[in-house]
């Protein structure tokens, strides 16, 4: 069996805030392979984020990792020194996130910035050894006349190109997971398409593992060899791309699939979720789903549903697969 | 509903003449001047040369990436910009000629859905006091009995509670607060609606129902939409006729169905096979068009045709000469000096 990269095992973050305790994320746990993608799909307030922040230790105050493990490469992240998270993030994973522009440090030249991620790497390291291998780094995310770009800031860049330069600093210090956060979500159609074919290709050439964060469940079967679809700081169900797609079980990932306009023909009524998006300030006492979903019954008011292992091999968090659910059609809407 | 539609909207130019025109958009040009270190001003032609018509009680779509004009123009025929030049005649009267005073009816059979819930609505009014000034402005009220009950009604009709009508913006979701947005819209009974993105700051379990609530109001409410997006899967669902446009110019116009399966445009071409498509067989299989580069300043566009620069099919011709916008049989509208042989 092949050795796990990550492994996160029920983990729980919570943010105190004044009005109350928000369970961001709440028990998630999975695991991922070296070279694979990983996407995690969910709406905002999902814990989509959150969930992989705390494999980079993002999480500030008020938020806080109150409970389960995150295992990276053999390693326990939650007991590691500072210096050893430090060089953890940034080195062993990197991070790309949504909007390039608040990422990048508008006083300091790219080539500035991407050398800050070698130095950090390497340790000392030559001038000229920097050049040599940001001018590589540039050139590998597409990136033309390499050298004179270097000594521009970000706002000579284009949206496109910014996001090139974030991917050249994550890939700076040849990280062994990549996470992208809504890599796409603040560029066109068009340049959406390159830097996915970009990340792609990198991919291919480094080995590396990504965890895809998005909304776009496109880009997620574009991309992804597995898929987690959260909700409510939940994972509701996760398998291979094929199995969530072709044969959705929880009912949330039907209703998300189901809901598609590109599915569904002109004039035909789109079939919407309904209901409201979760409050995570009032978490219901059950499935956090079950005010929204049309298959409840009475025990997922009550109580939270465990996972399910389906007939395909994917694992669904949902009490209709329980065995006494069986005959679920006299159960549903009994009150 | 929308079957009805498609049947009132038959195919094909010659039927597609009879129907009757709501809004014509003439040779219309929107430039900004942006002013240039020692004086010097330039302008953006944010949209150049535009003409197409909108049909009675149809959807038409405007696609394109941000920078294209999409937005421009839908504010232009609204006249929330003052067009540079040319014409929007709607309903037989070129407004661009009306004198600001004399706007006012015009104003009532026109309104415009904003993107951002967020930001379109004042944070300081209520949700009632929102709704009900748009019947004040137009004086559609009797007696503050009737407001009151007109505002219940439009809330009702949108899909709100009306015992929110107290409430503020802040307290309700970006679904909800679209549909605030869709109530104050329709509270003037409007003719004809720009929906500018009205679906994009949403997630997506909430996308659904907006688009159906859009839709059902166009039915009961006899409305003509123009539905502005970048999302093509949310175009192709709610669209008749989708328009695509590129540094403010439509490059091609025609109907939805024929766009997806015939683009002729090189640039539709490319978007099309852009989109991510939520079904891993075909996502993982099909060739991408990428295209190189980015959309060019719209201070200083490419001469010719002005997609040229990313083209993959760019001979000299290009260069020199504006691509006519021609009609290639069944109102198949297309700007390139190679359509339909690509």
């Amino acid at each position: 069996m092949i050795k796990e990269l990550l492994k996160i095992n029920d983990l729980k973050v919570s943010f105190f805030t004044p009005a109350g305790e928000v369970k961001a994320v709440n028990g998630v746990s999975y695991s991922l392979e070296p070279g694979k993608v990983l996407g995690i799909v969910g709406e905002s307030g999902s814990g989509k984020s959150v969930s992989s922040y705390s494999i980079m230790g993002l999480i500030d105050k008020p938020g806080k990792i109150v409970g389960g493990s995150i295992v990276f490469d053999g390693k326990d992240v939650s007991t590691m020194t500072k210096a050893q998270r430090q060089n953890l993030a940034g080195n062993e994973v990197a991070m790309i996130f949504q909007d390039p522009m608040t990422c990048l440090n508008p006083v300091f030249t790219i080539g500035n910035q991407i050398a800050e991620s070698l130095i950090h790497k390497y340790g000392k390291i030559s001038k000229e050894e920097i050049k040599k291998r940001s001018i590589e780094l540039m050139a590998l995310v597409g990136i033309n006349e390499p050298e004179k770009r270097l000594s521009q800031y970000p706002h000579e860049f284009s949206g496109g190109m910014r996001q090139r330069a974030m991917i050249a600093m994550a890939l700076a210090g040849s990280p062994k997971l990549l996470i992208a956060d809504e890599p796409t979500t603040a560029l066109d159609v068009t340049i959406q398409a390159q830097i996915l074919e970009l990340l792609k290709d990198i991919q291919k050439k480094t080995g590396m593992a990504i965890i895809l964060i998005t909304h776009d469940l496109g880009i997620v079967a574009d991309m992804a060899d597995d898929v987690i679809v959260m909700y409510g700081g939940k994972i509701v169900e996760q398998g291979s791309v094929y199995n969530i797609f072709n044969a959705p079980q929880h009912p949330y990932t039907k209703g998300l699939i189901r809901s598609l306009p590109d599915l569904s023909k002109k004039g035909e009524k789109l079939i919407p979720i309904q209901g409201n998006p979760i409050d995570l300030l009032n978490l219901p006492q059950g499935c956090a789903f079950a005010p929204r979903c049309e298959n409840c019954m009475k025990v997922c008011i009550k109580h939270m549903p465990e996972e399910y292992l389906t007939a395909d091999g994917h694992r669904v968090s949902c009490w209709l697969y329980d065995s006494r659910a069986n005959n679920s059609t006299e159960v549903k809407n009994n009150d | 509903m929308t079957n009805n539609k498609s049947k009132n909207f038959p195919s094909g130019n010659t039927s597609a003449q009879k129907q009757d025109v709501l809004v014509e958009v003439k040779n219309l040009k929107q430039y900004f001047s942006i002013r240039k270190s020692l004086g010097k001003t330039n302008s953006i032609k944010a949209v150049d040369n535009v003409s197409f018509k909108i049909y009675k009680g149809e959807t038409l779509g405007l696609v394109g990436e941000s920078g294209s004009g999409k937005t421009t123009l839908g504010r232009s025929i609204l006249r929330i910009y003052e067009p540079t030049s040319g014409q929007v005649v709607f309903s037989g009267i070129d407004i661009t000629k009306l004198q600001k005073g004399k706007l006012l009816p015009y104003r009532k059979k026109t309104q415009y859905i904003f993107q951002d819930p967020y930001a379109s609505l004042d944070p300081r009014m209520t949700v009632s006091d929102i709704v009900g000034e748009a019947l004040d402005i137009h004086k559609l009220a009797s007696s503050k009995k009737d407001r009151a009950e007109k505002i219940r009604d439009l809330l009702k009709l949108v899909g709100l509670n009306t015992e929110h009508a107290s409430r503020y913006p802040h307290e309700f979701s970006g679904g909800q607060r679209q549909r605030i947005g869709i109530a104050r819209a329709i509270a003037v009974e409007p003719e004809f609606i720009v929906c500018d993105e009205p679906v994009s700051a949403l997630d997506v379990s909430i996308r659904a129902q907006i688009i159906n609530t859009l839709e059902e109001m166009q039915e009961r409410l006899h409305l003509t939409y123009l539905f502005i997006s970048h999302d093509l899967g949310v175009v192709r669902h709610t669209c008749d006729r989708v328009g695509v446009m590129y540094l403010g110019h439509i490059v091609e116009l025609v109907e939805a169905e024929e766009l997806y399966k015939n683009p002729l445009h090189p640039y539709t071409q490319a978007l099309l096979t852009a989109i991510p498509e939520p079904d891993p067989e075909v996502a993982k299989k099909r060739n991408r068009i990428i295209l190189k580069g980015e959309i060019p300043s719209p201070v200083n566009p490419p001469s010719g045709c002005k997609f040229r620069t990313r083209c993959p099919y760019a001979k000299d011709v290009c260069e020199k000469e504006v691509p006519e916008f021609k009609e290639y049989g069944n109102g198949h509208y297309v700007a390139c000096h190679f359509a339909g042989k690509l």
